[in-house]
C-alpha cells in the first residue's frame, strides 16, 4: 500500500484497522493497482472472486476480505 | 460484363520487358529470373483461358503469386489477391462478391481448398519459353483482402494506376537494386514492395512464412539487399538478432504501425549510412505519405493541404484521406462505403498534435477506459520502447473490479538484459519510474511482465488481442 501510494504520489495517512479507506489517501486508481499487485503475490482477487458486490470501509475489513479470500 | 477496354496502358509485363538486365525473384528455397516472362510464362500456356475473366490467386507461395500477378495484369479482368492467412470458410462468400470464374493454384504445393470454378490454373512456379499469345489489353482491376480480425474480410478494389501513384521519383525510396521485405507481397504493405521492385528497375528477396528471422536476414545479405521494409514490430524483432549486422540497406522504411522514434533511432544506430522512413498507408486509403526527417509523427503543414493530390484532414481526431491513391470501393458489400461523401477516407488512426507534429496515438477502436479516463495501449508503447533496455512492448488492458479496466504491459527485454530476478526487479521499477515520468497517472502500467517474445500477426503487426 505504502508503494503504490509513493509511486501515485500520495500521501497515506498513518494505517491501523479502524482507518476509513476513502479517507487512506489512496484513490480508486490507487485501490485498483493495489488490488491488481495482490492478485499478482498471492493469486487471488477477492472481490472478483466474491458473488455480492461488497467493498470494504476500513482497512481492518479490507484486510480481512483478503483472509477470508484466501481460505 | 463490361470490360475495361482501353488502347495501351502499361502493364506489369511492360516493366519486365523494358529492361536491359536479369531480374530475379528469391524466395528461401528458390528463385526466379522473371524478366523471362517477357518471352515465356509460368501459367502452363494457360493465360489465354485466364483473359478476361476474374482470376482468384490462391498460390501457397509469394514466389508463384509473383510471376502470376505480372502475367495476369493487363489480361484479367479482375485479380483478386488471396492473403496467406485467409480464412477457407471465407472462400465461397469471396468467390461469390467477386464473381471469381477463375482460379491459380500452385504445382507440387498442397491446395489451400477445392476450388470448383470454370477454369483452373497451375503456376510452375518457373518460366517456361513460350510465344505470347495476343490478347486484348484490360485495365485490370485488383482486389486486396483487409485484415479484419473477426468476421469475412472486406475485399478493396484498386487499380495499378492507383497502387503506383505514390512511386513518384525523388524519393530515398528511389534507385534499389535489390528489394527485400517482411511482409507477405499478397498484403497491401507487401505489394507496395512488389510493385517497386518490379516497376523500379529492381529484384526482390521474398520472405517466407516461418522462415527464423536470422536464417532471413542471411537470405537478405546474401543478396544484396539495398532497400528493406517492414513493420516497426518486424524491425523489432530483426534488430533481436545478430544478423541484421550482416545487412547494409541503402533505404530502410517502416509501415503498417506507429514508427514510434525508439525504433526510428535504433535503425539509425545500427545503419547509420542508410536513409531511415516511415510511411502510412492503409489497405483503403493508399499510401499517404512518406516521412524522411528521421522523427516520429508528421508536420502538421501535411494537414489541409493538397500534396501530390493527397489531402488529409483530423475530424474528431482521427485522420481522413482523400486521394487517387485511395480504393475506389468495396466489392460486394451492400450499402458500406468506403470514403464519405466528399471522398475521405476515415483510417480510424487516431492524432494528437504536439507542437508543429502530428504524432499517432493509437487506433479508434483500441481505446482502453481507466475509471471513464481513455488510454490508447500504442502510446504507453511508444513510451515504454523508449526506456534503453526495452526492445519491444505489447500494453493491454485487465479487468480490475474497481475502476472497471486497468492497463499493464508486456515486455521484452533487449537481449543483454537477461538476466537474475533482482535485475529484473531493478530493470522493472527504473521503467515505470521512467512510464510515471512521461505519463499521466492512469497511464502508467499496474504491472509489467517480461516475456521472451511477443507475438507477431501474419500482417506483421503485433498481436492484440480484442476484449
Amino acid at each position: 500500500m505504502e508503494d503504490v501510494a509513493r509511486e501515485h504520489g500520495k500521501i497515506l495517512a498513518p494505517l491501523d484497522d479502524d482507518l476509513v479507506l476513502a479517507n487512506s489517501g489512496l484513490d480508486s486508481l490507487g485501490f485498483a493497482v493495489l488490488v491488481a499487485r495482490l492478485e499478482d503475490t498471492l493469486g487471488v482477487d477477492p472481490f472478483t472472486a466474491a458473488e455480492d458486490a461488497f467493498f470494504p470501509v476500513t482497512l481492518g475489513d479490507f484486510v480481512k476480505v483478503y483472509e477470508n479470500g484466501a481460505r | 460484363m463490361k470490360m475495361a477496354r482501353v488502347d495501351a496502358p502499361p502493364s506489369l509485363r511492360d516493366y519486365v520487358a523494358d529492361t536491359s538486365g536479369a531480374r530475379y525473384f528469391w524466395q528461401r528455397g528458390a528463385s526466379v529470373c522473371f524478366t523471362d516472362l517477357d518471352r515465356g510464362t509460368s501459367l502452363g500456356g494457360r493465360l489465354a483461358d485466364l483473359a478476361g475473366r476474374s482470376v482468384l490467386v490462391a498460390t501457397a507461395t509469394q514466389l508463384a503469386a509473383a510471376l502470376a500477378l505480372i502475367e495476369l495484369d493487363g489480361r484479367a479482368r479482375r485479380i483478386t489477391i488471396l492473403p496467406p492467412d485467409a480464412e477457407v470458410a471465407h472462400l465461397p462468400a469471396l468467390i461469390e462478391a467477386a464473381e471469381i470464374d477463375a482460379v491459380v493454384v500452385e504445382q507440387g504445393s498442397p491446395e489451400r481448398a477445392t476450388f470448383d470454378l470454370p477454369v483452373r490454373a497451375v503456376c510452375a512456379p518457373s518460366i517456361k519459353t513460350a510465344e505470347l499469345v495476343p490478347s486484348a489489353r484490360l485495365r485490370t482491376e485488383w482486389v486486396m483482402l483487409t485484415s479484419g480480425t473477426t468476421g469475412v474480410p472486406k475485399m478493396v478494389m484498386h487499380t495499378l494506376a492507383g497502387l503506383t501513384a505514390p512511386m513518384r521519383a525523388g524519393s530515398p525510396a528511389d534507385g534499389a537494386a535489390v528489394w527485400g521485405t517482411f511482409y507477405d507481397i499478397r498484403r497491401y504493405g507487401g505489394l507496395q514492395i512488389f510493385l517497386r521492385a518490379v516497376l523500379g528497375g529492381a529484384s526482390l528477396v521474398l520472405s517466407s512464412a516461418g522462415e527464423p528471422v536470422a536464417d532471413h536476414l542471411g537470405r537478405l545479405a546474401r543478396h544484396g539487399v539495398t532497400h528493406l521494409s517492414g513493420t516497426p514490430s518486424h524491425w523489432r524483432r530483426a534488430l533481436m538478432s545478430q544478423a541484421i549486422r550482416t545487412i547494409a540497406p541503402r533505404y530502410v522504411r517502416l509501415s503498417g504501425e506507429i514508427a514510434d522514434q525508439a525504433i526510428l533511432d535504433g535503425l539509425r544506430a545500427v545503419f547509420p549510412h542508410a536513409s531511415v522512413g516511415h510511411a502510412y498507408a492503409s489497405t483503403e486509403a493508399g499510401v499517404a505519405f512518406d516521412v524522411n526527417d528521421g522523427l516520429a509523427g508528421f508536420p502538421a503543414a501535411f494537414v489541409g493541404t493538397n500534396r501530390d493530390g493527397v489531402e488529409m484532414k483530423v475530424v474528431e481526431d482521427s485522420l481522413r484521406i482523400r486521394s487517387p491513391r485511395t480504393a475506389s470501393r468495396y466489392v460486394g458489400t451492400e450499402g458500406l462505403a468506403l470514403a464519405d461523401d466528399a471522398g475521405f477516407v476515415d483510417t480510424g488512426d487516431m492524432v494528437e498534435l504536439r507542437g508543429d507534429r502530428y504524432h499517432f496515438v493509437g487506433r479508434k477502436g483500441g481505446i482502453i477506459n481507466i475509471g471513464g479516463l481513455k488510454v490508447h495501449p500504442e502510446e504507453i508503447e511508444a513510451v515504454i520502447n523508449r526506456h534503453p533496455q526495452v526492445r519491444m512492448a505489447l500494453v493491454r488492458s485487465r479487468q480490475s473490479p474497481i475502476v472497471g479496466s486497468l492497463v499493464v504491459a508486456d515486455v521484452v527485454l533487449k537481449s543483454e538484459e537477461a538476466s537474475t530476478p533482482a535485475r529484473q526487479i531493478e530493470v522493472r521499477d527504473d521503467i515505470l519510474k521512467f512510464c510515471r515520468e512521461a505519463l499521466p497517472r492512469h497511464k502508467v502500467p499496474a504491472a509489467i511482465s517480461f516475456v521472451p517474445s511477443l507475438a507477431v500477426a501474419p500482417t506483421g503487426k503485433l498481436a492484440r488481442r480484442r476484449a
